[in-house]
């Protein structure tokens, strides 16, 4: 029986660096299942809040708690960052990388790790190193690298960045097929159409804090703010 | 220029022969920098690679000494490496004076820093690389030296060769500590030395040219059996 972690909280959450407040105060409330989409200009605190929630970054101030202790939720956490990093080792191992950090054999991991590359469409590079890889196959991989200790939350940072649109299709199938099987996810992303397709909820940050927040079809569709109206309409939101 | 060319038919006549002499000092050569770069990469790597992770109070200071000793006098360590193993030192119970082991220790001390400096630079760069991923998976300490190990262990094939590259060309330090004493710490520099001052120049040319191959070889050895400079590797 694995514990719980979710929800997780964040009461009052300060990031400040130099004197300079990169995020919040913010307080929010993750449930258990669902995609939240996290959206806002460019230095809106989307990374920081959720290298935040994800124990990367140093809080000046407040507190984030899970529903378990935060050490015990940590293996039970992901995260997909927006430049995924590249082990220098083949695309199997590292995908079965995590694995092998809590003691799984090296076959065992393989095997796990075969089935992911497969179901990630990385079968056929499994025996590659993996920094010769594509941007959307590292990606990918770093997707599978993520998922392969099944999270019950997986922390995105706009994982579909600078990709084209097939590689886009193939990791937004991804998200659809972890989402429905009950892995909680939290994504930033620029994209209004990605959000569209993929939120259950959208969390706008603007200037460090939490601007406006709401299911998806309210956000997109009676936006509450100028500022979610303005960025919706594309125009420039600084 | 005739010397040289003589250098070289004698360095080739005592090769294609076998010349006794000569391999036992070339082995013996072989046998000491290949033991003081084994322990010395023992201790410097993962030193090096713990400096690269850890942060800690005058962490710079540290770095900056350890950059420091790679310059190392060969001559000073020596003379504090007999002065320890004379029998009026603190370890010349140990009897190790004008051993083999005794230019190994010497010669550790010398390449220790250097290996663990290159190791350190190349640890660093990788940390940059693989920090908020190795957090992320919740790694332990332990975990990441050993991440950091493996994936780095092209750029640190090549800080331990540079080690072997500095013990095998080593003479000041091994002669204070092993004497040159024939059949027993006789290496390829020191004999060298001893065929120069004896004004043997084609010799000691040979034994020059001979231990010149001899450090190329085995670079090329580890390189071949550590597959670097292979297409889509490391």
């Amino acid at each position: 029986m694995v514990t719980p972690i979710l929800p997780l909280k964040l009461d009052a959450v300060e990031v400040t660096r130099r004197g300079k407040r990169l995020l919040g105060p913010i307080s929010l409330t993750l449930q258990g299942d669902g995609l939240t989409i996290l959206m806002g200009p460019n230095g809106s605190g989307k990374t920081t809040l959720l290298r935040s929630m994800h124990g990367l970054e140093r809080i000046s101030a407040g507190r984030v708690t899970w529903q378990c202790d935060a050490v015990a939720a940590r293996p039970h956490q992901s995260f997909v960052f927006q430049t995924p990093t590249m082990m220098r080792r083949s695309v199997l191992d590292s995908i079965a990388y995590p694995l092998r950090l809590i003691g799984r054999g090296k076959a065992e991991a393989r095997k796990a790790a075969a089935g992911w590359a497969e179901r990630v469409g990385l079968s056929a590079v499994m025996e590659r190193p993996a920094h010769v890889l594509s941007g959307g196959e590292k990606q990918k991989l770093a997707l599978a690298r993520a998922l392969i200790r099944d999270p019950q939350i997986l922390f995105l940072d706009e994982p579909c960045a600078n990709l084209d649109g097939h590689a886009i299709r193939e990791i937004e199938a991804i998200l659809h097929d972890i989402r429905a099987a009950g892995t909680r996810i939290v994504m930033s992303t620029h994209d209004i159409g990605q959000a569209r397709r993929l939120a259950d909820d959208v969390l706008f940050l603007y200037r460090g804090q939490k601007h406006e927040t709401a299911p998806r079809d309210n956000f997109f569709n009676a936006p509450e703010t100028d500022e979610v109206r303005a960025f919706l309409k594309g125009d420039l939101v600084v | 220029m005739n010397d040289i060319l003589q250098g070289l038919a004698e360095a080739a006549r005592l090769t294609v022969t076998l010349d006794a002499t000569l391999v036992d000092i070339t082995l013996r050569s072989l046998q000491v920098s290949l033991t003081a770069t084994v322990i010395a990469a023992a201790i410097g790597l993962p030193f090096g690679a713990l400096l690269a992770i850890n942060r800690f109070p005058r962490r710079r200071l540290v770095i900056a000494i350890l950059n420091a000793l790679m310059g190392l006098p060969p001559v000073v360590v020596g003379l504090l490496v007999y002065i320890m193993l004379s029998r009026a030192g603190p370890l010349g119970v140990l009897g190790l004076l004008f051993t083999p082991t005794a230019m190994i220790i010497a010669q550790v001390i010398i390449i220790t820093p250097l290996i663990a400096s290159i190791a350190h630079q190349a640890m660093r760069d990788l940390w940059a690389d693989y920090h908020d991923l190795l957090i992320s998976l919740h790694t332990t300490k332990r975990q990441r030296i050993r991440a950091l190990l493996w994936d780095g262990r092209r750029a640190l094939l090549t800080a331990a060769l540079a080690g072997f590259g500095r013990a095998i060309g080593e003479v000041g330090a091994i002669m204070i500590v092993g004497g040159n004493i024939d059949n027993v710490t006789r290496v390829l520099t020191t004999a060298i030395a001893l065929e120069t001052g004896k004004g043997d120049f084609g010799l000691a040319l040979a034994l020059g040219f001979v231990l010149i191959a001899l450090a190329i070889l085995v670079n090329l050895v580890m390189h071949v059996l550590s597959r670097t400079e292979r297409d889509s590797r490391w």
